[in-house]
């Protein structure tokens, strides 16, 4: 038989991967050359994958839903194969006989094969793509026990099927998974198929020999775990109120999971005195108004934190495959409560800000984040993140680090305590009255090490305890 | 030696491509739906020259392929109240609406030989639609990653194609001209938190006739694809 390939085609000069969206074919049909037999899609973009020559479709190795780059080979069309597809009656008659799990394996329609009967190893990657074979033995799942509960073509395990059990195995109590299929009593061997997994049409073409399935690349997990967020559901009890997402709170959940997912996250705290910035902020206030403006704490923050990401790059950086990105210029995200929801504008090379520059922006910023009237641009392209979860007077919190970035601080709430104070002179000993908050820092541990951390909260502690008089 | 390549553009003095423009008023979502499709395969065997169909919608909510669907905020009984219809559209992208007072163009175009790329295909519809709004004084953009055209106020055009076996395009682009935007809080178009859609009367802040915006849209057309216009009739 002549198999040729269908590959994932370049579809435009910076387009480097597809989403299989939809199956138009399936195996064992017939195509003729430039039919369309897959639909993928790209962005705002859905495209038709025609047949590069006529033939019989024997082999898709993309399932639907599955990202893949370009040059990827999606299918097998075999050209010399020109075998009748049965007809709508005989399809359906043999998917009745399916039905009865009780039916002798006898009767089952064999795959036909050339080279005598097929193992039991040959039969599970006939019913599996290497990703689903590879996730398979990770997680120490016997392939066998899914056989024909797959919601693939052909009852084939996918990777979705194989999450979800899973998935359902974390949870537990669901039973045990069924038994491998054995062979009925009487059946004269073992690689017989079950019933069960019968494909669901008596495909008369020869099948695809394992050796020739081509093996995605082993990033393939990684992709599907980094890019897909699914929320799983729970069952709605009575008295249970269900109320969709909006779209901020569906981003929000979307990033988050993701955010999480991707970083290894490590926090450090730091206790920093405000006393200083207080004063500043007192002995200012009148000035300030007459300016029409208003520095908020978090402006002052702002502002050591613009000076302080260039003497620490690694902070202003991500991680991007096995790179590292220093950002060139310094784009503060200041998160903002919409209450409900959250967004985070963006205050744009904030290192070339004055204190009162950054405290307007701050304002300005936030009041139209309330009002919805932020353009794109506003809340794109930050560089490092400042999350005040004292707002509301709790100590601190563990932020997410937004992906893309390496690195968020917590602000905690600046309250009045009791401190032990060293006078300078004396070296005497006493209690003091002093503002004091908490700071935590989240950062990407791939890039930034403990002792990076926790410089960077110990150079923030010292500029904010011996704020600038002129910043 | 020198071998002609496929790709050479046609030498000077040749005749630019021909681009049907037909205007179909206002017609629904399913309807100019079946026409694509007829279109499609009728440009794909050359029995016709590229088209451009520009039109308007009944109320309607579409998917797309990448359509998730809690972005339709509106329930049955929400949408039957407010006359919306809810569709899969066969295209790329997320839920949009389309209505009345937005201009709707859909080209058929083949983008062989020398235009197979589906984003360079994107990015020309935003330059057209970039370029009618600059003829009102609207200073609008792309913003990467987010296909379609925005202005400091919003989005105001949204795009989403289809590329069909032979690299014939079907659906397009809907820039809203005086669309009544409270009917885009029955979904969640394909934007971004916090920003907002908008429509040309919005950005001009006075009425524009919307045939005259499908006037200046068709040149627009035929000048960033650099074909000749042909007009086939029909009125917006």
């Amino acid at each position: 038989m002549t198999r040729i390939e269908v590959a994932m085609p370049q579809m435009g000069e910076s387009i480097a991967e597809g989403t299989v969206s939809k199956w138009l074919k399936k195996v064992g049909d017939s195509v003729e050359r430039d039919e369309p037999i897959l639909e993928i899609s790209t962005d705002k973009v859905d495209a038709e994958i025609p047949a590069p020559q006529s033939g019989i479709l024997v082999e898709v190795s993309v399932q639907e839903g599955e990202t893949v780059e370009v040059g990827t080979v999606v299918a097998y069309i075999d050209t010399s194969a020109r075998v009748a597809v049965p007809a709508k009656g005989e399809e359906a008659s043999a998917a009745k006989q399916e039905q009865p799990r009780a039916a002798a394996p006898a009767a089952a329609p064999q795959p036909p094969s050339g080279d005598g009967e097929m193992t039991e190893e040959q039969r599970i990657r006939q019913r599996s793509t290497p990703v689903v074979r590879r996730m398979a033995e990770e997680h120490g799942v016997d392939l066998a026990s899914l056989e024909g509960k797959g919601s693939g073509h052909a009852g084939r395990v996918t990777k979705q099927d194989l999450l979800q059990y899973l998935g359902q195995e974390g949870e537990a109590s669901v039973g045990s998974p069924p038994p491998p299929a054995k062979a009925a009593p009487g059946a004269p061997s073992i690689s017989k198929p079950a019933p069960s997994i019968v494909p669901s049409s008596p495909v008369a073409a020869p099948r695809a020999s394992p050796a020739a399935s081509p093996a995605l690349p082993p990033s393939e997990f990684w992709k599907t775990f980094y890019s897909q967020v699914q929320n799983p559901e729970f069952p709605v009890r009575e008295g249970d109120e269900v109320v969709t997402m909006d779209k901020i709170r569906r981003l929000t959940a979307e990033h988050m999971t993701l955010a999480k997912r991707i970083a290894p996250h490590v926090h450090t705290f730091i206790e920093i005195d405000f006393t200083k910035v207080d004063g500043l902020r007192k002995a200012n206030a009148k000035k300030w108004q007459e300016q029409g403006a208003r520095v908020s704490f978090t402006a002052f923050v702002a502002w050591a934190v613009s000076r302080l990401l260039r003497e620490f790059p690694i902070v202003n950086a991500t991680v991007s495959g096995n790179n590292v990105i220093y950002r060139g210029h310094v784009n503060i995200g200041i998160a903002v409560d919409l209450d409900p929801g959250l967004i985070v504008p963006v205050i744009r090379d904030a290192d070339d800000l004055s204190l009162v520059g950054i405290g307007k922006k701050v304002v300005d910023l936030a009041d139209r984040a309330r009002k919805r009237a932020l353009s794109p641009e506003e809340i794109q392209g930050a560089t490092f993140t400042i999350t005040n979860p004292g707002v509301l007077g709790t100590l601190v919190g563990l932020p997410i680090i937004p992906k893309g970035t390496a690195a968020i601080l917590g602000t905690g709430a600046i309250e009045k305590r009791v401190v032990v104070v060293e006078d300078p002179a004396t070296g005497q000993d006493s209690m003091a009255i002093r503002k004091r908050t908490i700071f935590s820092l989240g950062y990407d541990h791939r890039i930034v090490d403990g002792a990076d951390g926790a410089r960077f909260l110990a150079r923030l502690k010292q500029l904010l305890e011996e704020f600038p008089d002129d910043a | 030696m020198a071998h002609p390549t496929v790709s050479e553009p046609s030498p000077a003095g040749a005749a630019r491509r021909v681009l049907e423009i037909r205007r179909l008023g206002m017609l629904p979502f399913a309807q100019a739906h079946l026409l694509q499709e007829d279109l499609v395969t009728r440009r794909r065997a050359g029995e016709i020259p590229d088209q451009l169909l520009l039109l308007q919608h009944p109320h309607v909510i579409t998917l797309g392929s990448g359509s998730h669907a809690e972005h339709v905020l509106a329930d049955p009984g929400q949408r039957n109240a407010l006359g919306i219809d809810l569709l899969e559209a066969g295209r790329g992208g997320d839920v949009t609406y389309h209505g009345p007072g937005q201009l709707v163009g859909y080209p058929i175009l083949d983008l062989k030989p020398d235009r197979r790329d589906v984003h360079r295909y994107l990015r020309d519809l935003e330059e057209v639609l970039i370029r009618v709004l600059d003829g009102y004084g609207i200073e609008s953009r792309r913003v990467e990653g987010m296909t379609g055209v925005w202005t400091d106020s919003g989005k105001v055009a949204a795009i989403g194609i289809r590329v069909s076996s032979g690299w014939i395009t079907s659906h397009g682009f809907a820039l809203n001209v005086g669309t009544d935007l409270s009917f885009f809080e029955t979904i969640v178009p394909c934007g971004i938190a916090g920003s907002t859609v908008t429509s040309l009367e919005h950005l001009v802040g006075r009425p524009v006739p919307i045939t005259e915006v499908a006037a200046r849209t068709a040149s627009a057309f035929a000048n960033v694809f650099d074909r000749s216009v042909s007009e086939v009739g029909g009125e917006l």
